[in-house]
């Protein structure tokens, strides 16, 4: 396993990773799926929750995204992500408290567009909580 | 003969001008550097959402019945011009170009026949084209990344244009923005949004290439629906972040230029002042002499 991925991860406002690994999983909407070096092309879209960089069996880095798109080729793997966050730099109770008000906000949105605006985002929350939990439990 | 107390007082005027016109250069520069290094970095991903979009269109093209955003509403009846302006002046022509376009292609699309609406950000189009136009604009927005432009707002700006889109409230939506070029020099353009035309993203070329050898999952109607107004946002971000650096590159070579001219304000009132103190002198002097000389 000599080959290793390039790894992208890009957000709107400027490039925040590239560097070679060997592998990366990636929280696909239908199911993780994971890049090695010589993946088939494939383009999917990200559903929020951790993308795991390994280098050799062990995971280097997690980084949490509020979904996006993947690109695969053979020798890349890029993720264009909405918003991406270190995995360690989120605060637990900031996150806790975020869905506290959001929740709030769903009671009171009037029209559907905003409900939805809003679930959207509550969904996002509620995913990095559980990320949050699942690396605790690593741990 | 004018006053020597008035030109003193006008000298003065006219310096404590040259330093805040000076200062407000130095602050543009500045801020345009930022502006410029935030335009870069929003590069990489534009240009890969580019490629991607590039990658489906081409998969999708043939099957004919592509999303919405992508193919247009069939009609070409109601165009809606998304103006991109500042919210402060003293920018030399920068918000004069922009509304200058703006009228020429409504009165172009009106003289078709077509019903025009206007969506303005930043405060001065809206101030400009509200004398003529007020009836046509839907909604302004002032104080678009007032601190610090961020995707947010691009997005702000977006989410109202696909609401209006789903409504059925519009066939063409358009942006029209300054494209920077260079401190000096700004390009109004004109962008289509909405049908998206593929080949304006420039990865037209790759598409051949990468063609049909991509696995799609979901499948590639699902994605692209959801890729295209997100690929919206990042043009309208991209459009606002070159408005951004053209509006601080165009206030920097207005203020260089109030600047050099309030320079030479100063030297040609400086002159008339010595001219006029000279001239006084000599009166004087003319006055004591032949008062000396009548006795």
């Amino acid at each position: 396993m000599a080959d290793k991925v390039e790894f992208e991860l890009v957000s709107p406002e400027k490039l925040l990773k590239s560097l070679p690994v060997d592998m990366v999983v990636v929280p696909g909407t239908e199911g993780d799926f994971g890049v090695l070096a010589g993946h088939a092309p494939m383009i999917a879209t990200v559903r929020p929750g951790v993308i795991d960089v390994y280098e050799g069996d062990r995971v280097v880095d997690r980084v949490f995204v509020a979904g996006g798109f993947a690109e695969v080729t053979e020798t890349r793997c890029t993720v264009l992500a909405e918003e991406a966050e270190a995995l360690s730099g989120i605060d637990r109770a900031a996150v806790e408290k975020a869905i506290k008000d959001l929740s709030e906000d769903l009671d009171d949105a009037a029209s559907d567009s905003d409900k939805a605006a809003v679930e959207a985002k509550l969904g996002v929350a509620r995913a990095k909580l559980e990320a949050l939990g699942a690396s605790a439990a690593a741990h | 003969m004018p006053n020597l107390k008035d030109l003193k007082n006008r000298i003065a005027s006219v310096q404590s001008t040259r330093k805040i016109t000076s200062a407000m250069k130095m602050v543009a520069a500045s801020k345009l550097r930022r502006a410029q290094e935030q335009a870069q970095a929003s590069g990489p991903y534009a240009e890969r959402m580019g490629r991607m979009l590039a990658s489906l269109a081409a998969n999708v093209q043939g099957s004919g019945n592509g999303p919405k955003l992508m193919t247009g509403t069939g009609a070409d009846k109601v165009h809606l011009l998304v103006i991109v302006s500042s919210d402060r002046g003293l920018c030399g022509a920068f918000n004069g170009s922009i509304v200058r376009e703006a009228k020429r292609q409504i009165i172009r699309l009106q003289s078709e026949g077509k019903t025009v609406k206007l969506l303005t950000v930043g405060r001065k189009a809206r101030d400009q084209l509200r004398r003529e136009y007020a009836s046509l604009i839907v909604q302004s927005y002032e104080d678009v990344g007032r601190r610090r432009l961020s995707f947010a707002d691009a997005d702000m700006v977006t989410q109202k244009v696909l609401a209006m889109f789903d409504g059925v409230e519009f066939d063409v939506c358009s942006i029209i923005f300054n494209k920077f070029k260079s401190a000096i020099s700004q390009i109004v353009t004109v962008q289509q949004l909405i049908p998206f035309a593929v080949s304006d993203t420039g990865a037209a070329a790759p598409v051949d290439e990468v063609k049909a050898v991509y696995e799609f999952e979901p499948d590639e109607e699902q994605i692209l629906a959801e890729l295209l107004p997100r690929n919206l946002s990042v043009q309208v971000y991209r459009a606002l972040l070159e408005s951004a650096a053209s509006e601080q590159g165009a206030r920097m070579t207005a203020m260089d230029n109030a600047t050099r001219n309030a320079g030479d304000m100063i030297n040609k009132l400086t002159i008339t002042y010595n001219r006029t103190r000279q001239a006084y002198i000599t009166k004087e002097l003319i006055e004591i002499i032949s008062g000396a000389e009548a006795l």
